[in-house]
């Protein structure tokens, strides 16, 4: 870990107008569930669709797909990651750096204010939940998409092909897919931590936590391998 | 030191640096050549941020791919105008320094600073710089670390006369210094004020290499090319040949091309020639002064 690159990390990040991105889904987000919540409507009617499918199926991975696409890949995409580069630093620890970067920045954007929204639904044990469920997703999306801007150059499109086809299409039809999806790790979570299964979640509490450590490390492993050969295009392309 | 053995690089078919051997120690050394000739890949490739496909490339003795030790004695600048806008000279400076793990980071930040002439400027944020301001904080941030090695992609690319004699007397001051000071350039215009050593690379290869007067006066002494088109260009083409600067006369539909070896005495004597023959010149036309054929006659050479 390093803290030099976690202040410039930070500082890119929120500094530049693509931070206000992650403005409005939160805002939406909160806003439909109060004004669920006002209505008749008994809560495990309306909250899996809006606290999984909106607020874990969209608000958290997009967030860290936005944050976590940044974090190192707006610095290759510019060519500022050479100033990194060009020190004696491991590899491991620029990686690192980011990461947790990510994660801290993506667990702001998107538990806060999922777990605001548990709150206002049913009860602060919904909300803790919310924001456990959203910490340990934010946690694996931020390395796996930190990995993907590493690797690839589509970073973006990749992981939202990750997002909406594996996880949201075949996610909801295909019961195998389930264990690659960061998503159920999310919601398992929640409902462990909530204490009810009002996500309705599928997966065992062990599953989700030993299949979110693999993404990490998995996903921590490639991006450090890839940055150490880290190549410059010369003037010939 | 930087020393590359049997160097090459290719990309698929593309042969982009071939067989290149050098070693280059303490001073300025420039690395000339046209544009699309694989300076850059050589640079690349010393800096560490590309595998060479064959050979070695060693700075200070150790090869530079995957090996971020090697930083800690070498400082690169790159063509590419990166910087991190959002942040101050001094920030981005000062940040270098700390990531170096300087013991007084502070410290170094100003001596590097102050070694580019920035310090009036160095609590702007970078955005607001101009051109040379960029590249020079650039500089100070390659060399916070005080390293041996310093390689620099075209640092008087896009810079004026004024900012271009600054870089140069910097380079020399830090050359100085006992340091191997690296830079690559593809106008021949711009390295005019440097004594050091030239390498000189055309299509990937090592075309010359020697101290820069020597190179200088190869490209000047050169055969010219020169197209006229005359009153009589048959006439003409006797009487030149009589001239011991020209090496050679062909008349074609063009005009008549000739080749001189000596470009001075060539230019002083035809005047006199035409009027001795009582032949008007209509034309005179250099044809042959594009870089890349200044660059490939010194691959013949």
């Amino acid at each position: 870990m390093n803290l030099m690159i976690i202040r410039i990390t930070l500082r890119a990040l929120l500094g530049r107008r693509r931070a206000l991105l992650l403005l409005p889904i939160p805002v939406l987000l909160i806003g439909l569930t109060a004004f669920a919540g006002s209505s008749n409507v008994p809560v495990e009617r309306w909250a899996p669709m809006l606290l999984n499918g909106m607020g874990l199926g969209v608000l958290l991975p997009l967030t860290a797909l936005i944050v976590g696409s940044s974090a190192l890949g707006l610095e290759i995409e510019d060519g500022t990651i050479t100033h990194i580069l060009t020190k004696p630093l491991p590899r491991r620890e620029i990686i690192l750096s980011k990461l947790v970067v990510a994660w801290l920045v993506t667990t702001v954007a998107a538990g806060v204010p999922l777990g605001a929204a548990g709150i206002i639904a049913d009860s602060t044990r919904l909300g803790w939940g919310l924001f456990a469920g959203a910490a340990v997703g934010a946690l694996a999306y931020s390395a796996l998409f930190l990995a993907l801007s590493v690797v690839t150059r589509r970073p973006v499109i990749i992981g939202m092909s990750y997002i909406l086809i594996w996880e949201n299409l075949l996610g909801a039809y295909v019961d195998g897919t389930k264990v690659l999806s960061v998503r159920q790790f999310s919601s398992t979570i929640t409902d462990t931590v909530t204490g009810e299964l009002i996500l309705k979640s599928t997966l065992s509490v062990t599953t989700a936590l030993v299949m979110a450590g693999v993404f990490v490390i998995l996903a921590t492993v490639a991006a450090t391998h890839r940055l150490r050969s880290f190549s410059l295009a010369g003037d010939t392309n | 030191m930087i020393e590359l053995t049997s160097v090459s690089r290719w990309y698929g078919n593309v042969v982009a640096v071939n067989d290149v051997t050098l070693t280059i120690g303490p001073g300025v050394t420039g690395l000339l050549g046209p544009n699309g000739a694989g300076k850059t890949t050589v640079l690349h490739m010393m800096a560490g941020f590309l595998a060479p496909s064959q050979g070695t490339v060693l700075v200070n003795g150790t090869p530079s791919w995957r090996n971020p030790e090697v930083y800690r004695s070498l400082g690169l600048v790159t063509e590419r105008e990166s910087v991190p806008g959002y942040l101050t000279a001094w920030e981005f400076v000062h940040a270098s320094a700390v990531l170096h793990k300087l013991p007084d980071a502070k410290a170094a930040a100003r001596r590097a600073i102050d070694l580019v002439e920035m310090g009036d400027a160095m609590d702007r944020r970078i955005s607001t710089y101009s051109k040379g301001m960029r590249q020079r904080t650039r500089v100070a941030a390659a060399l916070v670390h005080d390293p041996s090695v310093l390689l620099l992609d075209e640092p008087f690319n896009g810079m004026d006369p004024r900012q271009r004699m600054h870089m140069m007397d910097l380079l020399h001051r830090m050359a100085g210094e006992g340091r191997t000071i690296l830079f690559s350039s593809h106008i021949l215009e711009e390295v005019e004020r440097l004594s050091g050593t030239v390498q000189v690379i055309v299509s990937g290869r090592l075309a010359a290499s020697g101290d820069y007067r020597h190179i200088r006066r190869l490209m000047t002494n050169r055969p010219h090319e020169f197209v006229i088109s005359s009153s009589d260009d048959r006439r003409l083409a006797a009487a030149l040949m009589g001239l011991p600067s020209v090496s050679g006369v062909e008349l074609g539909t063009a005009g008549l091309q000739v080749r001189a070896n000596d470009f001075g005495g060539f230019t002083r004597e035809l005047a006199k020639v035409a009027k001795a023959q009582d032949i008007r010149l209509a034309q005179l036309l250099p044809s042959d002064e594009s870089l890349e054929r200044v660059f490939s006659y010194l691959v013949a050479s």
